[in-house]
């Protein structure tokens, strides 16, 4: 009763992979453990990061999040290569449907929810309120207590990998496969409940972005001054207040139709299954627009800063951010043109996906003429730019073959397909934070990244990611569809052989991008930068590297949208005196335990531990209110410490020029 | 560095405040707090939806006009309007500044809300002891999630009431606790109308239909 | 590379050529090159709008590469051109938002005629591109289940049925009626046509035309669980003669499909063998769409015409016998179902009598690797 479904074989004891894995986490786990123990470590980690309100280190935390649980997906993407390579001529691979289904539905699960969110949350948080002149958000505690539900929903999936198992049901779980009934154990649930948490932070972080952006730009900074990286994350967000509440919705349909009895999805008593799949991609779609926005803006800083020159097309560019923001709405029926929708509806549903790709090509088109007449310097962010642009115009081409419906009939839930979003997914979304990481690494810690090691990473990426999905791109034409454990016709295997090589060269990009992020932490002294190492044109340039907490000493002024830029042109002398005490938000430790409760409510719903869960719910009530009598959330830093910081940072600037 | 060593094109642009801007505390919550509302209306619209597109799947059993009792329901409506009445007098009363009014209106906005709780879980609890529980089809389903996850608002809105009478009695109208009140406010009304939309369509058309 | 490539390493380039071919060397490129009309339909399709967007997508990509080239910094050609403050231009503003327009609006037309053209709902009009439909020739209908992970064949109009084999008599339309029985799949045949989804309780349809005599493979394209990936069937197109024989092969089988064999069936089985059955019971396909197969079960059909009734009194609450379809654990392969991990034969009764001449694997799937 106490442990509800929990027993002693909850844990994969007969799964060796599992097995080893578990050992070698608990192996590390305790390791670094023992090691911020020893170096007493926890306090600072409590006092300066975790409980930290600041949106700079909240920023660092999601990147930090979504690169671990990068890895964690990218496993489970070796994983599927090697048993796609293997499981020919009769032999079952070294998967089993149970292990492997697991792997397919955790690596889409982890890569969209756990991975590219946080980075891309991560990334707004950091730039956006320097971008606007801002000193933090608007509500930093919320900010600090989303973050953590979003680790919470994450912790919950890494749960799962050694406490029952995970859904096998495919990223979206379809029901009724989805249903109780016909996946009875803790896998649907363990997917419903990191969703639900980790969605309560997104959609909270959402909020609190878009009244950042509205509430607190900079004095002159009117919306058509905003950069462009701004003005995406603006979009982005509105999309996630605007589509996250619909997953929560549908989940809790779901979640009530497995625990409560009710038949929303379910074959029988007047459920409708197909009523989930068209809820669940009202969100979905959006929700890829809600990944590669930000990252468009990425694109567009990157451009115009390495290019030296203004970003062609400002305006168009704006609206053509609005267009796929409000388009994205409209688009959903595409994901299942072979439900046996009358054709009327699908070819609407295609030709509206079809008109997306008009604003995305003025956006290529707008980069392109950024470089033009430009002086185009190649550093890494650059260099993932124009892989970028490569890689995303293939992939949106192959986007629109798959919009016409009659040509989807043959390609749908193909290889081609998983080829296709892979090209966008990994060719816009990845691409463009390497770009943004190599571009804001010097922002956030004051040196430069490694350029020998990125360019490896880089090309290693380049040819590993080819190598992996074109083949996939043509077995989609052989008719070989997605999900695949074991296959039968042995001409294949070739294909399959050339993506696993892909995939390990992609490792070993990944592997070069930790040994540049290392080699960099390690050599930090010899890439030190001061400020503005790259001639950027927004005001996160203006302020120091990596900026004092409190951002700016003065509230910036803006006449420009490239006003940094302008700031430099017309000869901006850094005020040297006239510091005032700047008012700041106190740090708190109410969201840790909040998303602390929320997480082991969750945990205690997928186990059946009813007590745990009425205990930690009222647990999260009661804390929420005891949180609200705290009325002292805010403080000064005085002003002898601002001019400290400030004639500090004059001092390195004397000793630099 | 390159700010010092650019040409001074004697343009006297001020770019900096002199003087830190003051930005009063809260400046966000309206619009940070009227977005949530938003959030939370999309979740509504699902729900309703939902009752659309299930509403008529009774799986062999009960529809709306076997189960609706419109009096009931016409009582229940009326106790969520008053409360909404109540707390708009309460609203006016904190205007003026009156501790004792606000936390007086409050209170009979808090008896409002408690008789409409009260008299919906009479409702559901009949209904699940005729055998029309929320399994029994698709259309008592999407009924029973739509109307109980409202109510499920109106529970969680009467413990932030609650606390905010607290909060008031302790601190008196301070700004902070101002701002509290009108949170509440704009989501007791917001509760309002969806009621409204979901005695129209859910009661109202079931019945009339 | 700097150096313009020696003939060295063109030598060793056309060395290697073999190896890069022979992904290319034995493949089949089912979905480009296959045997049914309305799939060489879908196929054209992609071939147009492919080269519709390469109008465009090839000069942005090699602007990007010659904009990138010409304009680094470290090309001194670069100064004399740099212009910082350029970053508008109302004429190429016009143009790069018409340009993918145009292609859009050609592209959107093409969708909208051939999506009702190529209508799975629609009956066909032609059996090739030179030959119409004689309007006297009745389409064979085919009904299509998809089991628990098998497929399950009613021929309707032949009273045979058959499991994890479908055979087509060439240049005859058909229509399939397309259903599940637990959970979503995907029928899908990519020498013939487009794939639809078959779900539970709900019919789809697909019409479409063999040309040519075929061996090839079917499957489902949707994931439905653990036995997913062997769910797939054999699918053959042979002339009227040989189609008439076959068929007459399937009459000779002694087992007959009815309700109790159809739920045995049903069980959730890996790898089924093919199965003939030479009879079929009538109406079974709509028992089966209307999930009231069991006896007792109470069919979709009544319920639905209750709820149109606006229910069925305060009473019928309590009334919840045959109502349930789904059951707990109905998606696991019981344990003394399962022989050894290779073959599931207690479901499929009409198995052991079949010929198996044709198919030499039990997954009936075998023919993808030498049907051309």
């Amino acid at each position: 009763m106490i442990f509800g479904r929990l027993t002693w074989d909850s844990f994969p004891w007969e799964e060796p992979i599992v097995v080893a894995t578990f050992c070698a986490v608990v192996l590390g786990g305790a390791a670094v453990v023992a090691a911020l123990t020893y170096f007493k470590l926890w306090g600072y980690l409590w006092k300066e990061w975790f409980t930290s309100v600041d949106h700079k280190k909240i920023g660092i935390m999601y990147m930090v999040l979504g690169l671990i649980m990068f890895l964690r997906g990218f496993a489970d993407a070796i994983m599927m290569r090697l048993q796609q390579a293997l499981a020919f001529n009769g032999s079952e691979g070294y998967l089993n449907a149970h292990h492997y289904d697991q792997v397919f539905t955790a690596h889409g699960v982890i890569m969209i929810f756990f991975v590219a969110m946080p980075f891309i949350t991560g990334l707004m948080n950091y730039i956006v309120p320097l971008q606007i002149g801002a000193r933090d958000v608007s509500f930093p505690f919320l900010n600090n207590f989303s973050f953590w539900m979003t680790t919470g929903g994450a912790v919950l999936v890494m749960a799962s990998l050694f406490l029952g198992e995970f859904a096998q049901t495919g990223w979206l779980a379809y029901p009724p496969l989805s249903g109780i009934d016909y996946s009875p154990a803790t896998g649907v649930d363990y997917y419903i409940w990191a969703l639900q948490v980790a969605g309560v932070g997104t959609t909270l972080s959402g909020i609190n972005l878009i009244a950042t952006i509205v509430k607190m730009r900079a004095p002159g900074m009117s919306l058509m001054k905003m950069p462009v990286f701004t003005w995406t994350s603006l979009c982005a967000n509105i999309l996630i207040v605007a589509s996250f509440p619909i997953l929560t919705a549908t989940l809790i349909l779901l979640s009530l139709d497995r625990y409560a009895g009710t038949n929303f999805f379910t074959n029988d008593f007047g459920g409708n299954p197909m009523m989930y799949v068209n809820l669940i991609w009202i969100w979905g779609h959006p929700e890829v627009y809600i990944l590669i926005l930000p990252l468009f803006g990425v694109f567009s800083e990157v451009t115009s800063t390495f290019s030296g020159k203004r970003l062609f097309g400002y305006t168009s560019m704006v609206y053509a951010t609005c267009c796929i923001m409000v388009l994205s709405y409209l688009v959903w029926l595409h994901h299942f043109f072979t439900m046996g929708s009358g054709a009327s509806v699908n070819s609407f549903f295609g030709i509206t996906t079809m008109i997306i790709s008009i604003p995305t090509g003025a956006k290529l088109f707008n980069w392109l003429f950024t470089m033009y007449r430009g002086r185009v310097r190649f550093e890494l962010p650059m260099m993932w730019t124009v892989a970028f642009m490569l890689t995303f115009t293939v992939g949106g081409m192959t986007g629109v073959m798959l919009a016409v419906p009659p040509a989807d009939f043959v390609l749908h839930n193909s290889l081609f397909l998983i080829a296709h979003f892979h090209n966008v997914i990994i060719g816009g979304v990845l691409f463009g934070l390497f770009a943004a990481i190599n571009y804001w690494w010097p922002k956030a810690f004051g040196f430069k990244l490694n350029e020998f090691w990125g360019k490896v990473s880089f090309w290693c990426w380049q040819v590993g990611f080819w190598m992996a999905f074109t083949p996939l791109y043509i077995l989609g034409f052989m008719g070989v569809t997605r999900r695949m454990r074991v296959f039968d016709d042995p001409s294949l295997q070739i294909y399959f052989v050339i993506a696993a090589i892909g995939a390990a060269i992609v490792a070993a990009g990944i592997g070069a991008m930790l040994l540049q992020f290392a080699i960099s932490i390690w050599k930090r002294d010899e890439l030190k930068v001061e400020g503005d190492p790259w001639d950027g044109r927004t005001l996160e340039w203006a302020t120091s590297s990596p900026p004092p907490e409190y951002n700016f000493a003065f509230t910036p002024v803006v006449y420009d949208a490239d006003s940094w830029a302008d700031m430099k042109k017309n000869g901006y002398q850094r005020p040297l005196t006239g510091y005032q005490a700047i008012h700041m938000p106190s740090d708190t430790g109410s969201g840790v335990i909040l998303a602390a409760l929320s997480t082991i409510c969750g945990f205690a719903l997928i186990w059946y531990m009813w007590w745990l869960a009425a205990l930690s719910f009222v647990g999260i009530v009661g804390f929420a209110i005891f949180h609200t009598f705290n009325y002292k959330r805010d403080y000064y830093i005085p002003v002898e410490d601002v001019t400290r910081t400030e004639e500090e940072r004059t001092r390195i600037l004397a000793a630099g020029v | 560095m390159s700010s010092a060593t650019a040409n001074a094109q004697a343009a006297p642009r001020a770019y900096h405040l002199p003087e830190e801007p003051h930005l009063h505390e809260g400046h966000s919550t309206s619009l940070g707090f009227w977005m949530y509302l938003m959030s939370d209306c999309l979740i509504f619209a699902i729900l309703f939806a939902t009752y659309a597109v299930l509403g008529g799947n009774f799986a062999g059993g009960p529809g709306p006009k076997d189960l609706f009792e419109l009096p009931l329901i016409a009582i229940n409506t009326a106790m969520l309007l008053f409360s909404s009445i109540t707390y708009g007098f309460a609203m006016l009363a904190m205007e003026k500044n009156r501790v004792s009014a606000t936390q007086g209106w409050l209170f009979v906005t808090l008896l409002f809300g408690g008789a409409f709780l009260f008299i919906e879980l009479y409702e559901f609890s009949n209904l699940i002891h005729e055998g029309a529980g929320p399994g029994r089809s698709a259309f008592l389903s999407a009924f029973f999630t739509l109307v109980g996850t409202h109510g499920l608002h109106v529970t969680f809105g009467s413990i932030w009431l609650i606390t905010l009478m607290v909060q008031v009695a302790r601190k008196g109208l301070i700004p902070a606790n101002k701002r509290r009140l009108l949170c509440l406010s704009m989501f007791w009304h917001f509760l309002d109308v969806i009621w409204i939309g979901v005695f129209t369509f859910v009661y109202l058309m079931g019945v009339l239909r | 590379m700097a150096n313009p490539p020696s003939p060295n390493w063109i030598r060793r380039l056309r060395w290697s050529a073999p190896i890069l071919a022979a992904p290319l060397a034995g493949c089949n490129w089912v979905v480009m090159n296959p045997s049914g009309d309305i799939a060489v339909q879908q196929r054209d399709l992609i071939l147009i709008s492919v080269a519709l967007m390469l109008l465009i997508v090839i000069p942005v990509m090699a602007m990007v590469v010659w904009f990138a080239v010409r304009y680094r910094a470290t090309n001194e050609a670069t100064e004399k051109d740099y212009d910082p403050d350029w970053d508008h231009s109302t004429k190429l503003e016009l143009l790069i938002w018409s340009a993918p327009l145009l292609i859009i609006i050609a592209l959107g037309a093409l969708t909208w005629v051939s999506t009702h053209k190529l209508d799975p709902y629609r009956p066909l009009d032609r059996i090739d591109a030179n030959t119409a439909i004689d309007p006297k020739v009745k389409p064979l209908t085919v009904q299509v289940v998809a089991l628990d992970w098998k497929w399950l064949f009613i021929y309707p109009d032949l009273g045979i049925a058959t499991v994890n084999e479908l055979t087509l008599p060439t240049n005859v339309p058909v229509r399939f009626d397309i259903t599940a029985a637990t959970v979503m799949n995907s029928f899908y045949i990519p020498e013939l046509a487009g794939q639809i989804y078959a779900m539970p309780g709900m019919k789809t349809q697909l019409h479409a035309v063999a040309n040519k005599p075929v061996k090839g493979v079917g499957f489902s394209a949707n994931y439905s669980g653990a036995g997913f990936t062997h769910m797939r069937f054999g699918y053959q197109s042979l002339d009227q003669a040989g189609f008439n024989a076959w068929v007459a092969k399937v009459k000779g089988s002694q087992t007959a499909l009815d309700r109790t064999v159809y739920q045995t069936l049903a069980k959730p089985s890996e790898k089924a063998p093919v199965a003939y059955f030479g009879t079929s019971e009538a109406n079974l396909f709509d028992a089966v769409v209307n999930l009231c197969v069991k006896p007792g079960q109470r069919c979709m059909k009544e319920l639905m015409h209750i709820d149109m009734m606006g229910g069925a009194g305060k009473e019928s609450a309590h009334e919840t016998e045959g109502l349930q379809y789904d059951f707990p654990n109905s998606h696991v392969i019981e344990q003394t179902d399962q022989n050894k991990g290779q073959e599931t034969a207690p479901d499929a009764p009409g198995a052991k009598k079949a010929p198996t001449a044709d198919h030499s694997s039990p997954s009936g799937a075998d023919a993808h690797a030498q049907h051309r």
